[in-house]
């Protein structure tokens, strides 16, 4: 085998047994799924049946007609669980560190930047997973895109899947312990969620502030959504698509240089710790 | 003539000494390289200097003590030598692979059983193997052909499918040591493998490792520890303090050089806070 293809053989290896891994510590957890599939779901029954009225939704893109709150969130709920699970993943990869099975993954013979990819790629494998099961109950509960757009939502859940995780990882390169990351449930993820356009449109937010609207569209979760939303109906939405990509590019990139053996947190944070 | 003779002795001595050079340059050249090979090593953590000017070369088929005390760096080094850190100043080389430069060829000569388990309580002692297999980039079959090969060599055989989590600490430390040869290594590092197992476990487990190193095919060994009872004769020692080698070489004749008559006294005299059992 030359020297090209066994290199291509070691990555997918490598990136198969990252995966496997992660879906084996999956299978394992199972409570983490049920908890993952629970909350959105209470969002979806209970939240959005209660705020039906309150909230109307008018006819804004993609939809070409009235429709119910319910159908509305359910992008957004899909991005909540790509969010959620983007941030599970950060612990995990706190967790593995403290465990140091982390260092086991870095010390393979693959490029970090590589490995590190690959353990974001698995994570989001295993959301999608999620996301599906979500829109197959949701269908029961009469929310059905047209078929092929679960089909064509897949490769936007995979982006925003991607740009979710890899901002988790560049977290996790900064949180030093696992008690630290009740403070990335308070910074990051409930204002990621509530500032977008995961639960409202954003003109109802522009009717009531400005500043919050501006957020709201500064927010790379409300342009993956926006990307789910659109690609769920077979549209594509070009200005989501290139923020949810740059952002994307942006958190791996800091991502890879907070794990950088030379520039990293890492070893300054280790150098701490060893210390003490 | 007087001159002209000069001439010729010192031609032939310029001569004689460039042969001589060349020999020592082929000789090197031909020598097989270090199963390990540090030199010069530096590493700061901001203004601590953690370590300075470390240099010692693990030979294949032999069995290193790197000795030290807590903090002394040992740790660093390791962190270093397995590309978790990089260096600040200086080398190392693996199999004569640059770290640095040749980072996959290096570490994929590199076997580790680092300080803390780092195996997956969750998963089988099985599938704890083939994770690793799939990292190295180990075809299905000949990774499931060396798994099985390794649980026999490691005496696991029986533990295959049980999961981590419900191993003694001895049988976890053999399945990452398992797990630390499976990809067939140059070298294997071991930190302090020993902490926090009985002292039955603790021998079993080094006398193993020991038999590693003196198998035919030539593992070399480095075993960090702060405990010189885990030091025989005839072992090649480095010893670290503070972040720099205060004595290299083999334990006899270090023993001799110093007037000790036994490993305490030397390290004594050598080094300061160390660990006896």
């Amino acid at each position: 085998m030359s020297g090209g293809r066994r290199d291509l053989a070691h990555a997918s290896l490598a990136l198969r047994g990252i995966a496997r891994r992660e879906a084996l510590r999956f299978v394992h957890q199972r409570g983490r799924f049920f908890s993952a599939l629970v909350r959105p779901l209470v969002w979806l029954f209970i939240f959005a049946a209660g705020f039906r009225s309150v909230l109307g939704v008018s006819i804004i893109p993609p939809y070409q007609t009235y429709i119910l709150y319910e159908e509305y969130i359910t992008p957004g709920l899909c991005g909540m669980i790509l969010l959620f699970n983007g941030m599970q993943s950060s612990l995990s990869m706190v967790y593995d560190r403290e465990m140091g099975s982390m260092r086991v993954l870095l010390s393979s013979p693959l490029p970090r930047w590589y490995l590190l990819f690959c353990k974001l790629l698995a994570g989001v494998l295993v959301a999608l997973l999620q996301v599906y099961v979500f829109l197959a109950i949701a269908w029961f509960w009469d929310i059905r895109p047209p078929p092929a757009g679960y089909l064509a939502a897949l490769p936007a859940l995979v982006l925003a899947g991607i740009m979710l995780g890899a901002l988790g990882l560049a977290l996790s390169a900064r949180i030093r312990q696992l008690e630290n990351f009740a403070g990335v449930m308070n910074f990051v993820i409930f204002p990621m969620f509530f500032a977008s356009s995961a639960l409202y449109p954003l003109w109802k937010i522009r009717d009531s502030s400005e500043l919050l609207f501006r957020i709201c569209q500064w927010n790379p979760f409300t342009h993956a959504v926006e990307l789910v939303r659109h690609a769920l109906y077979g549209v594509i939405d070009w200005t989501s698509l290139g923020v949810t990509l740059g952002a994307s590019a942006l958190f791996l990139a800091i991502a890879v240089l907070g794990y950088d053996p030379l520039r990293g947190s890492l070893a300054r944070r280790e150098g701490a710790a060893t210390r003490a | 003539m007087r001159g002209e003779g000069d001439s010729v002795e010192r031609g032939q001595a310029t001569g004689d000494a460039a042969t001589e050079r060349a020999g020592e340059a082929r000789a090197l050249a031909e020598r097989p390289p270090a199963a390990l090979e540090v030199g010069a090593l530096g590493f700061r953590y901001g203004r601590h200097v953690a370590l300075e000017d470390v240099a010692f070369e693990v030979p294949r088929g032999r069995f290193v003590a790197l000795l030290g005390a807590n903090g002394a760096g040992k740790t660093t080094l390791f962190s270093i030598a397995t590309g978790l850190f990089s260096a600040g100043s200086g080398r190392v080389r693996v199999l004569g692979h640059d770290l640095a430069r040749e980072s996959g060829a290096a570490l994929a000569e590199l076997g580790v059983v680092f300080q803390r388990p780092t195996l997956d309580g969750d998963l089988t002692v099985r599938q704890n193997l083939a994770y690793f297999a799939d990292l190295h980039g180990l075809p299905r079959a000949e990774a499931r052909a060396r798994i099985e090969r390794s649980l026999l060599r490691h005496k696991l055989g029986a533990l295959g499918e049980r999961a981590v989590v419900t191993l003694s600490g001895g049988q976890r430390r053999r399945v990452e040591l398992a797990r630390a040869l499976l990809h067939d290594p140059a070298v294997l590092l071991c930190d302090e493998p020993t902490v926090g197992l009985d002292a039955p476990s603790r021998r079993a487990f080094l006398a193993h490792v020991r038999a590693l190193a003196t198998a035919a095919d030539g593992l070399g060994v480095l075993w960090a520890t702060h405990l010189f009872d885990e030091i025989e004769p005839g072992d090649r020692v480095v010893l670290l303090e503070r972040g720099r080698v205060r004595a290299l070489g083999e334990l006899d004749a270090l023993l001799l050089e110093h007037g000790a008559g036994d490993v305490g006294t030397l390290f004594a005299t050598l080094g300061a806070g160390m660990d006896e059992r």
